[in-house]
């Protein structure tokens, strides 16, 4: 029943389909992003304690929800990729760990951006605060541990091993608002609840946690494509492929 | 429409600094990693291709004759 998925385990066909999913997540992402933003900056009413200071939350939100998304998708591709030895599940964890990294720094950012108005301070050693620089020290580890290695597959299982050691992180950074007493607010979206929040607020929010999603597909399956590249470039196929290009420069495929 | 004017819009009503602090840095960032990744593959793509121009060469100075 589960045969059709075993091509996939081939770096070629895995390089083909996500070539070809590339431009769908790009079709939602861009969109998204324009819409989101100019709803959220300039249409999205003003908050009635925060005034526009607010209107960072578009950014803040979708890019801090994202990079634990982002994490759990390599807590994923680590663990199948050190249990059935799926190289290209470990390609898929070294392919996220950039991007997760910058959306973890923009969280970071941004909150301190609007920390600085807000609470009177750029940072605080507060759990929320501490656990997200957590998650950004951990993705720089993965980053370095991947990077160590001239061998690869080596590589790959250990950065793969340090992927599900930071797993624990995740739920501190979610329940970090509700164990300790935070200047962070607690959940306004993620709760057994209705969401508080204005729903002239809230719908450009959830258009830009969707474009974030859709940018962090995107951005996953072109690294992705770059790892398999690299790591297959004795193989004929990419020989071909490169050849190619090199006919055509302008259309590179 | 939450602002009056376009100058009313840059204001963020007093927030202008924070507002764009975090916009911009958040956009010049995500900037940033697309163009390394777009720079990689194109890294891979010159790599692979001066390989394969490298044995040419080498395949071409083996079968030169009156060589040692």
């Amino acid at each position: 029943m589960w045969k059709w998925l075993h091509p996939y385990a081939k770096a070629e066909k895995s390089y083909t389909l996500s070539g070809k999913l590339m431009p769908w997540f790009l079709a939602v992402a861009l969109p998204t992003f324009i819409v989101g933003m100019i709803w959220g900056l300039a249409f999205a009413p003003a908050d009635y304690q925060q005034g526009d200071s607010f209107r960072i939350i578009y950014i803040h939100v979708p890019a801090a929800m994202m990079a634990m998304g982002a994490y759990s998708t390599m807590a994923i591709a680590a663990f199948i990729g050190l249990v059935w030895q799926i190289r290209l599940a470990e390609m898929t964890v070294a392919a996220t760990a950039p991007i997760g990294a910058v959306y973890t720094f923009i969280a970071l950012f941004t909150g301190a951006a609007w920390g600085k108005p807000m609470w009177g301070a750029w940072w605080v050693w507060d759990a929320r605060l501490t656990s997200e620089l957590i998650l950004l020290f951990v993705y720089l580890g993965i980053i370095a541990l991947y990077n160590a290695f001239s061998d690869k597959v080596l590589a790959g299982r250990a950065a793969s091993i340090l992927t599900l050691v930071g797993v624990i992180n995740l739920p501190i950074i979610h329940f970090s608002v509700v164990w300790w007493n935070t200047l962070h607010q607690g959940a306004t979206i993620t709760k057994f609840d209705q969401p508080s929040m204005a729903t002239d607020m809230l719908i450009p929010l959830l258009i830009m946690i969707v474009s974030f999603a859709a940018f962090l597909g995107f951005m996953v399956l072109y690294r992705f494509r770059n790892e398999i590249l690299q790591r297959e470039s004795h193989r004929p196929w990419v020989i071909a492929l490169v050849q190619q290009s090199s006919s055509s420069v302008n259309k590179r495929g | 429409m939450a602002f009056a004017s376009w100058s009313d819009f840059i204001a963020m009503g007093g927030y202008s600094f924070y507002v764009w602090l975090a916009y911009g840095v958040s956009l010049f960032s995500v900037l940033l990693l697309v163009i390394s990744t777009v720079a990689k593959r194109k890294k891979i793509f010159k790599h692979v291709e001066q390989r394969l121009l490298r044995e040419q060469r080498i395949k071409a100075a083996e079968n030169r004759e009156g060589t040692l």
